[in-house]
This record gives C-alpha cells, sequence and structure tokens, in this order.
C-alpha cells in the first residue's frame, strides 16, 4: 500500500479506521466462512471480499440491527455467492441416513431408554468437532441449510431469500438434512443417554 | 435391528391407527415435523400430532432424537465476541484499504478546457 494512502474513510456520521474494523472482525469472519466452505483458502478471499462490500456501505449503515449482525449477513450473503460460483449448491439427492418405515408406513426406531441434555453432551470434549463432521459430510446444499436455519438461526422466509429458493424447497432440504444429522450423531447421543 | 417382538408391535401399532378416529400414519406424521417445530403447523394438525405421539413411541423417541440433533447444531455458532485466533495478514488489509479508498475517492475525470 502507497505510505501516502489514507486509511481512514471520512464520512458525516463518523470516521472509520479500516486497519481497526479489519483487526477486530476478520477472525471471526473468516471462522464462519470456513465452517461454510469448508477450506481456508476459498474462505480468506471470500471474506476479503465481504470486507470490501462491507466497508463501502458502511457509511450508509442505517443502525437497524448492530454492525455485527449486519455483517454476519455481509459475510453470509458473500459465502454463498462464493458457494454458487463453484457450483456447490447444485441440488443432490440425499437418500442416505433418512428414516425408515416398514411395508405399512410404519417408523422403525430403535427404543431410546434416555436422551442426554444438550449441555450434557457439548461437555464432552468432542463433540462439536463430532457434529461439525456430521455437517461437513452432507452435500452443501443440504449442509447450507443447516447452517443457516439452525446454526446461524435465520428463519425459514430469510433462508429462502438467502438461497433464492421457495420456503417449501428449504423445509424438504432442512428436513432430509435434519433427519441424517440425527441419523449420524445417534451412537454418540445413545452412548451419553446410556451414561448421564 | 428389528425382532420379532418389535414387528408385531409395529402391526398392532397399524391397526391401532387405521382403526381409531383421528390419527395419522408415521409418514404422515413425519410431514409435519418441521412445521410443528417452527411453530406454524394449523391447531388441528398439532392435535393430530399429538395424539399420533400418545401411541406410537416409536415417532415419540424419533422426534425427541431430532429436536436434540438441531439444538445440538445451534452449538456450532461462531460468535462474533468469541476470541478466534487468527492473524490478519498485511497484504489483506493493504488490499482491502486500497479497494475501498479507490471506491471513496475515484480518479477524477480530467477538468475540461473551458475554452472549447
Amino acid at each position: 500500500m502507497p505510505v501516502n494512502q489514507p486509511k481512514i474513510i471520512q464520512e458525516p456520521r463518523e470516521s472509520i479506521d479500516i486497519e481497526k474494523f479489519i483487526r477486530e472482525n476478520y477472525g471471526w469472519m473468516l471462522a464462519l466462512a470456513e465452517s461454510m466452505l469448508g477450506e481456508r483458502g476459498t474462505a480468506e478471499d471470500t471474506v476479503q471480499e465481504a470486507l470490501i462490500k462491507a466497508l463501502n456501505a458502511l457509511p450508509n449503515f442505517e443502525h437497524r440491527s448492530s454492525v455485527k449482525t449486519w455483517l454476519r449477513r455481509i459475510t453470509v450473503n458473500q459465502t454463498i455467492t462464493t458457494m454458487r460460483k463453484l457450483k456447490r449448491l447444485s441440488e443432490v439427492t440425499l437418500d442416505e441416513h433418512q428414516p425408515e418405515f416398514d411395508n405399512f408406513g410404519c417408523r422403525i426406531e430403535e427404543k431410546w431408554d434416555s436422551f442426554p441434555t444438550p449441555e450434557q453432551l457439548l461437555e464432552q470434549k468432542h463433540t462439536r468437532q463430532f457434529i461439525e463432521k456430521a455437517l461437513k459430510s452432507l452435500p452443501q446444499s443440504y449442509s447450507i441449510v443447516v447452517r443457516l436455519r439452525d446454526v446461524e438461526g435465520y428463519n425459514t422466509s430469510e433462508v429462502a431469500d438467502l438461497l433464492g429458493v421457495s420456503e417449501s424447497n428449504v423445509k424438504v432440504r432442512l428436513h432430509r438434512a435434519r433427519s441424517a444429522l440425527k441419523k449420524i450423531l445417534e451412537p454418540v447421543l445413545r452412548r451419553e443417554g446410556a451414561e448421564s | 435391528m428389528s425382532t420379532k417382538f418389535d414387528v408385531i408391535k409395529r402391526r398392532v401399532k397399524r391397526v391401532m391407527l387405521k382403526s381409531l378416529p383421528g390419527m395419522i400414519t408415521c409418514r404422515e406424521f413425519e410431514n409435519f415435523i418441521v412445521d410443528y417445530l417452527e411453530g406454524t403447523l394449523p391447531e388441528t394438525q398439532i392435535k393430530l400430532l399429538e395424539r399420533h405421539i400418545k401411541i406410537c413411541r416409536e415417532c415419540k423417541d424419533y422426534l425427541a432424537a431430532y429436536q436434540l440433533t438441531t439444538k445440538l447444531s445451534a452449538a456450532l455458532k461462531v460468535a462474533p465476541d468469541e476470541p478466534v485466533p487468527s492473524d490478519v495478514p498485511q497484504d489483506l488489509i493493504d488490499a482491502v484499504a486500497n479497494s475501498v479508498a479507490s471506491s471513496f475517492n475515484p480518479p477524477r475525470q480530467a477538468k475540461k478546457d473551458s475554452s472549447e
């Protein structure tokens, strides 16, 4: 960067220290993009683009939410754009790990003796890693829906907007993805349930 | 792994679900789950779902495990205030700063000669 390049944007409401803004937000933005993309390099490029977009739009930010919430949305949007470019969101079927029914339409589900609480499970050292691994094992067109709805907490209508699909499509994908996750995580849930 | 006893129990349940009034099948129950958890399932269907759970141990267990999975997913959220160890590459700061500075100070167009 040229030595005389100004690093401060002057705008009516406040001045923005670009370097400080980046240092404060880069880490969590990168972690968020990387969790969605599953790789560091692409996530770094994505965050760079997201930061440029955010800083360009910051003078017009209307403070209807916190800056972090707004920045999070920009990061998510930019990550989805990257996933689209990489054709990661093309729909595939998810037939594995789905609920089972007998010939008469009755559910086949092994009996659960007890259920651990989420807190009990999360106390265990490897639970988070295990969930992350399970989520990563799903096709990205499904895992993205769980990330946006259950991890990020966007509602179904917002997820549909972010992905440019209908709400019913979101619900179908969400249900299949959650069902698959439940099945993959079952050994851990059952083991902890038995120990608690 | 289903035992003979499980198969018989499912048969009995199937007869109950078919013969009792206002009952839905496990497959129909399956279609209600997302809307039920979203809180958007109509009242009449909520009643059907809850009536089904009273008879069907499998769907009751399934729903509990499904909800638990959903709650566990929420734990993966990266909080903005959570310290994430990451060095910010200086070249990234420079690239972003340059890009932003250029859009805030677009290159000026050459002044038109007033004599024209």
